[in-house]
């Protein structure tokens, strides 16, 4: 399978159905695997990583999920190709510094991505749109039992499946969900919730992982603990915690639309506006009212749909992805007129905010997913 | 009050949260200027406690003490020395866990919920490690039954082993 083929469609998990949840993006799964009587990709010389990537390699292209998978070794591949794969969550931003010796294979719809020789030499991840972590788990495992067979994996009867690094033992499992918080953010909520969550040993993080800063009212929960605990057991409680902090975002919504529907309405209609009308803007202010955009998705301001169209925006906004976009290497201020110029293109028929929604007399929101052209 | 690092009379208090919990330093007026404590912007609290700050935080460096009491340890399969370990926390290869068993429960102390897994168990591979673990038990104890001249006992482990090895075919 070609780059461009795989990158030419939006994964199917951006714009897969929406859950009960609406300010649950996408779950994720990572299964960290190694084999036994070989070196972790980290320690092991140039040689025998290419040794062992030949071993994982045919193992992984021949999974039956994988058929006509996107399958490359990071040296075939360009930066800027790279850097879409990191924006689009397929691989990571340590695997991208790597070259020869490491691969990725990227199933056709990008639900499944497998990382050859990162940290260790198998990272396995499987994306769903909305709250599924149970769902992505057992589809994931489902993969990787198939491929235990095929594969000796390094493990140990009390310390589980070993890893490069130790916090990672265990279960090898890291789940995690990317929510949208404007709500508790704009009630100035959103600290106590983050500190509470941090508080039960589940990490929360920016848009892009690890030491990354919280972009466009995006959060990451994830669970830190991956030892001691059964995957059930550590997938239902993230379950659970993301479904309370969601329904904390949806009070904190439908209280500010009662009690200040106007700040509401004057953000989310500058948001538009900006959006609508810029021929100049950067990726953060982009993101910024891509936030407000959705928010009015799901208020009512504007058709539900926005939402999957702010979340397939919000990758194609993104540097690498207006550089493959332009086809040639851009300037800042190129980038941001392109990036302006993208935006326009795709909101040009979108018609300006239904303020009906604030006025509470006229009509009723609906609290599930807030539309009222629904009632 | 004294200061943290020397034993002169503190006058800079400062206390920040890191990692969820609060951290205090005392620091006297040129410890502070030292560590660049002025100058809000390139001073960090999590930097001097997570590396060289080791009155602070006992526990975080006992750790780091107890690691070198091993020093010398190679792991015979990858080469991964003591050194590299106090290094990088990580580990060179599957065997390395066996090796450096004892640093490891040391490393895992308070890292995550449990210190034995308790989850999903590769099934071909295990299935037949513990088989071989179980008839390698089994034959010393027949070399025993043997030696004692407990034949019925030896015939029995025999047919045990038989058994076992039958299916790891």
């Amino acid at each position: 399978m070609r780059f461009t083929t795989l990158i030419r469609h939006p994964a199917d998990w951006m714009t897969g159905v929406q859950t009960e949840h609406c300010a649950v993006l996408t779950s994720r799964i990572r299964l960290a695997r190694n084999l036994q009587g070989h070196a972790f990709p980290g320690w092991a010389m140039k040689a025998q990583r290419s040794e062992t990537l030949a071993i994982l390699q045919p193992a992984v292209e021949g999974l039956s999920a994988m058929k006509d998978a996107f399958s490359r070794e990071l040296s075939e591949l360009t930066p800027v190709q790279k850097q879409v794969l990191v924006e689009r969550h397929l691989i990571s931003r340590e695997h991208a510094a790597r070259g020869e010796g490491s691969a990725a294979v990227i199933e056709r719809r990008q639900s499944f991505s497998i990382m050859l020789n990162e940290e260790d030499h198998l990272r396995m991840q499987a994306i769903r749109p909305g709250l599924q972590l149970t769902q992505a788990y057992e589809s994931l495992s489902a993969l990787d039992t198939e491929l235990e067979k095929k594969l000796e994996y390094a493990f140990d009867p009390n310390l589980g499946y070993l890893t490069t690094c130790p916090t990672n033992l265990g279960t090898g499992l890291r789940a995690s969900s990317m929510l949208h918080l404007p709500g508790l953010v704009l009630s100035d909520q959103i600290g106590p919730v983050l500190q509470a969550v941090n508080k039960i040993g589940l990490a929360v993080r920016g848009l892009y992982g690890e030491g990354t800063e919280s972009l466009g009212n995006l959060y990451q929960i994830s669970n830190q603990s991956t030892l001691g605990e059964s995957e059930e057991v550590i997938i239902s409680r993230l379950e659970r915690v993301i479904a309370q902090v969601a329904s904390h975002e949806q009070n904190a919504r439908e209280k500010l639309m009662e009690d200040d529907p106007s700040m509401v309405a004057d953000k989310i209609g500058r948001a538009y506006g900006a959006l609508r009308y810029a021929h100049i803007i950067d990726s953060k202010e982009a993101l910024t009212y891509l936030s407000l955009l959705r928010l009015g998705g799901n208020l009512g301001f504007f058709p539900l749909e926005t939402v999957h169209l702010c979340d397939s925006l919000l990758m194609d906004i993104q540097q690498a992805h207006l550089q493959l976009h332009a086809g040639t290497k851009l300037s800042t201020e190129h980038r941001d007129t392109i990036r302006a110029e993208i935006l326009r293109s795709r909101l040009q028929s979108f018609d300006s905010p239904d303020i009906r929604v604030t006025n509470h007399n006229e009509t009723k929101r609906q609290p599930k997913d807030g539309n009222p052209e629904n009632l | 009050m004294k200061c943290d690092f020397c034993d002169t009379k503190a006058t800079v208090f400062l206390t920040q949260l890191i990692e969820g919990q609060m951290k205090k330093v005392c620091l006297c007026e040129t410890c502070a200027k030292e560590k660049g404590v002025t100058d809000p912007t390139g001073f960090s609290l999590a930097d001097m406690v997570l590396t060289n700050f080791q009155k602070l935080v006992p526990t975080m460096n006992t750790n780091t003490e107890e690691l070198s009491k091993g020093a010398g340890k190679t792991c015979p399969d990858c080469g991964f020395t003591m050194e590299d370990l106090r290094k990088v926390r990580r580990f060179g290869c599957g065997s390395c866990y066996g090796v450096f068993s004892s640093e490891v429960s040391m490393m895992l102390r308070g890292m995550h919920k449990g210190a034995t897994h308790a989850g999903k168990v590769p099934e071909g591979l295990f299935a037949s490690q513990s088989r071989h673990r179980q008839i390698k038990e089994l034959r010393v104890k027949l070399e025993q039954a043997i030696l004692t001249e407990d034949y019925e006992a030896a015939a029995r482990l025999r047919d045990e082993i038989n058994q076992l090895a039958s299916l790891s075919k």
